[in-house]
């Protein structure tokens, strides 16, 4: 659809109105613009721009060694860094067929289940203000801040963390870490209450969520939705139970599904991934095994000829990589994302189709997008 | 003597907004200068004593009503632009001779009132009514006396509800 | 003389003063309740604690550019902000702090006038206060500000009709219109008239959150992260204006409530004579601790609850609203005569 002017039509015939949201604006969460279509205050049909983030970092890859493009994953999806990290260097892993070795796997699941909580938080700090409720923000971020506190202890960086490398790690876990770990568990679980009490039974809350973008179980496989956004609508998909990888196989947690497909069940969905994340995260940190945090690496990285395809079940969603290694240069030949946020996004014209202006920014929020992942 | 300067001067207002809300060009601030009329006519009725009618003329007339016009004629007016709102057709001369034939009216009726004064509807003694004040001896009035046209009025507004919203809803 | 015009005159002023200050201070006591209850301090730099803060943000204010945008209605856009604040600034003539008391030799009332139609010129007072919001929107000749602020006066005016429902059962309760009659009913019939009308108090509560665009009823206000509020067009002491109008209206609602529901300046149990010694504190000390209360409490809903969306709104004001409004009007009304 191309950018019309706007078309001020009288006020009392039918002509749609034209509205545009973003690029900046404060609960587009990023650089997005949708371009809606209003019939008085019901919104016909609504137009994604993205791009406005667009790095090139499929491109930025081709020229960069394959240690290098740790860094670029990063700076995807920069709410839950860790998980692009390990999600690239597990992809690389499967190319070169490389054995990770006990200890790197279990530390990798323990920092991705944090990074699902600390994208989380976020999560339900920004839905929650969009909606009204400032303060779950406030709460959402104080939380955020002491897993940020753990990352920093680990790698030294609080956002872009650089933390895997193809193999394993770059550095073991300090000692007292994974103490911290523990006591940031027990804390977690209170505050996770304290989350619910304000919203989960808040009469209005339950008004501005329940019914609202409901999608049936076979439209989101249809559209090519993943992560919560599916599992609110019934589709019990989650990569760490299909496909298990790092860690998964040896923990047990269960994945919460919803039942009615609307805003409602996707926070129920991911409220309850919460607390699954603390029980992973429990048992990971008690079981850490002793042994070696990098398998045997070559020292110069130059997979054979060969492509491969690998998922992790990001907080977001399915986050694949594709890479293809032609064998001979040290750069990947094609390196490319599927990211989770961008085919969810894809969903927001389907769910808009109805609904009224203000619940607009609550779908938003309720898909969870992150637009440096959009966009790359 | 305060009372009659008062009143020379709210009704010296009254009517120059009054003249103000028909020779204005600009129709929202035509609405504008009735809302002040009405609240100089609210200000009347403090000085003669009727303190509910003032209250409720504020609250009524212009808290209400008048925000109606407002809005219709906010909407409206979005319809054409500002310097469509001079009306080229206006019947001055028409509006001068309607405005003298009321003016004779009024006039033959104040003069018959004047010869032959109504004794018939005279107003029911103070005393007759069992309450003071001034919100009181209305209230008293309007459900002893006035009881069927209250509740006609009231019927009236009712059905004229209903009807806005019968044709303003699309589907209903 | 001097009682006839000096002594209201001093009230006046008195009066308007505590009034600008309360509501330039509200502002400080919003920021720091609301950062409290999000584990932050709020304002802590300027002043001890960030108490002058409020004086920071004034100035300011009054030194920023007064931008008017080429094609507005000059009149009308400079006016809407004195509309908006007036209304409830000449409220406070009728609202008693207090009841006579002897000071300085001659008996003075605590309050600067008492008219028999008290509570009916509050209400139409509030009911002019709608004109400064739409005029705003209107005066700054776009279309989104305009349609935004007859939204917000729509929903003002709906609720406004179920509060003056309501408050015609506390005046069927009090028998009077006066506001000071209505705090010596309270006491002559021995009950706080909130026990007495539960109802009508959760009413006009909720109805006073939505009459000053407060959360959860503030999207008219928050969606001008969509469409432009009706005050997009305003900044500098204009824009200050409204929001301090918003404020004195929110001081005005918990005072009417105070001395509607909660007997304004008695103190609690003002009939035992047991509690007499609670009669110590003034009586204007008590209304200032009940207004304060309610003050509280709506800046606590503010930080806590999410907002409603428009049509959600308009179905409570009038779906829900009017008709328990109607409900406890009739109870009222057939207890009364029950009674009698």
């Amino acid at each position: 659809m191309e950018t019309s002017a706007v078309h001020h039509g009288s006020m009392f015939d039918t002509n749609e109105l034209v509205l545009n949201m973003g690029p900046q604006h404060p609960s587009t969460h990023g650089v997005l613009r949708v371009v809606l279509r209003l019939d008085g205050e019901k919104v016909v049909d609504c137009d994604v721009v993205i791009g406005y983030l667009h790095r090139g970092i499929e491109k930025l890859s081709e020229n960069r060694n394959w240690t290098q493009i740790v860094l670029l994953t990063d700076r995807m999806d920069y709410v839950a860094a860790a998980t692009s990290n390990v999600g690239y260097c597990e992809t690389v892993e499967k190319l070169m067929q490389l054995e990770v070795p006990r200890r790197a796997r279990y530390i990798r699941t323990i920092l991705m289940e944090l990074q699902r909580i600390a994208s989380h938080c976020l999560w339900v700090g920004t839905h929650a203000m969009d909606i009204g409720a400032m303060t779950v923000f406030l709460y959402a971020f104080r939380e955020r801040e002491l897993i940020l506190d753990l990352f920093e202890e680990f790698c030294g960086a609080r956002l872009t963390y650089n933390s895997m490398r193809i193999g394993g790690l770059p550095q073991d876990i300090p000692p007292g870490w994974a103490k911290k770990v523990l006591e940031f568990c027990d804390i977690m679980s209170h505050k996770i209450d304290e989350y619910e009490e304000l919203l989960t039974h808040n009469r209005i809350w339950l008004e501005r969520t329940k019914g609202i973008g409901v999608i049936s179980g076979a439209d989101a496989i249809g559209l090519g939705l993943c992560g919560p956004a599916l599992r609110g609508s019934g589709v019990a998909r989650d990569v760490r139970k299909d496909e298990p990888y790092a860690a998964y196989d040896e923990m047990e947690f269960d994945v919460p599904v919803g039942t009615a497909g609307d805003t409602y069940d996707r926070y129920l969905v991911r409220m309850e991934e919460f607390r699954q994340s603390l029980r992973i995260i429990r048992q990971a940190t008690e079981g850490i095994p002793e042994g070696p945090i990098v398998g045997k690496v070559p020292r110069l990285i130059k997979p054979a000829a060969g492509e491969t395809y690998h998922p992790i079940e990001s907080p977001k969603g399915e986050l694949g990589y594709f890479i293809v290694s032609d064998g001979k240069s040290t750069n990947p030949y094609r390196f490319r994302v599927r990211p989770p946020s961008f085919c969810n996004l894809q969903g927001l014209r389907r769910l808009v189709k109805g609904h009224l202006v203000a619940d607009v920014v609550a779908l938003i929020g309720s898909i969870d997008i992150v637009l440096g992942e959009v966009d790359r | 003597m305060a009372q009659a300067i008062a009143f020379y001067v709210i009704a010296a207002c009254i009517l120059g907004f009054g003249v103000l809300v028909i020779s204005t060009k600009d129709t929202v601030h035509s609405v504008l200068f009735l809302v002040l009329d009405f609240l100089f006519v609210a200000a009347l009725y403090v000085l003669l004593g009727a303190q509910f009618l003032a209250a409720i003329q504020v609250l009524v007339y212009a808290g209400g009503i008048v925000v109606l016009y407002l809005f219709v004629v906010m909407l409206v007016n979005l319809k054409r632009p500002p310097e469509a709102h001079s009306d080229p057709h206006r019947r001055t001369k028409l509006g001068f001779g309607l405005a003298a034939a009321v003016l004779v009216e009024l006039g033959a009726i104040a003069a018959y009132g004047y010869a032959r004064p109504a004794t018939a509807f005279a107003m029911p003694a103070a005393a007759a009514m069992p309450v003071s004040g001034n919100t009181e001896q209305v209230g008293w009035l309007l459900y002893t006396s006035y009881l069927i046209p209250f509740e006609i009025a009231s019927m009236l507004l009712l059905v004229a509800m209903i009807g806005a919203i019968v044709l303003a809803k699309r589907e209903l | 003389m001097i009682d006839e015009l000096l002594i209201p005159l001093l009230k006046i002023v008195i009066v308007l003063n505590a009034t600008l200050v309360a509501v330039t201070y509200m502002v400080l006591l919003e920021r720091k309740v609301i950062a409290w209850a999000q584990s932050r301090l709020g304002p802590m730099r300027v002043g001890p604690y960030g108490v002058l803060q409020p004086i920071a943000d004034a100035i300011k204010l009054m030194i920023k550019e007064d931008i008017t945008p080429v094609r507005a209605d000059r009149w009308v856009f400079t006016a809407a902000p004195i509309i908006s604040m007036v209304p409830a600034l000449i409220v406070y003539a009728v609202i008693p702090f207090g009841p006579t008391i002897h000071l300085f030799g001659r008996s003075v009332s605590l309050y600067i006038t008492d008219i028999n139609v008290g509570l009916l010129y509050i209400v139409s007072v509030a009911s002019v206060g709608v004109y400064g919001i739409i005029l705003a929107g209107y005066a700054s000749n776009s279309k989104y500000p305009l349609l935004a602020s007859l939204r917000a006066s729509a929903q003002l005016i709906s609720y406004e009709v179920a509060v003056t429902l309501t408050l015609v059962s506390v005046i069927l309760m009090a028998g009077s219109l006066s506001m000071v009659e209505i705090v010596n009913a309270q006491y002559n019939q021995h009950v706080w008239f909130v026990f007495a009308q539960p109802m009508a108090f959760v009413i006009v509560l909720i109805g006073g959150l939505a009459e000053t665009n407060r959360a959860p009823f503030d999207l008219p206000e928050a969606e001008q992260e969509l469409t432009g509020g009706f005050h997009t067009e305003y900044s500098g002491m204009r824009f200050a204006l409204f929001f301090l109008a918003e404020y004195a209206n929110m001081i005005v609602v918990s005072s009417v409530v105070v001395t509607l529901f909660f007997a304004g300046w008695l103190p609690p149990f003002p009939n035992t004579p047991a509690l007499h010694v609670l009669y110590y504190v003034p009586s204007w000390a008590w209304f200032l601790i009940k207004s304060f209360v309610f003050l509280y409490l709506f800046i606590w809903i503010r930080a806590t609850l999410p907002r409603y969306r428009y049509d959600q709104l308009m179905n409570i004001g009038w779906k829900v609203l009017i008709p328990l409004a109607i409900v406890n009007l009739v109870i009222t009304g057939i207890v009364k005569v029950a009674l009698i």
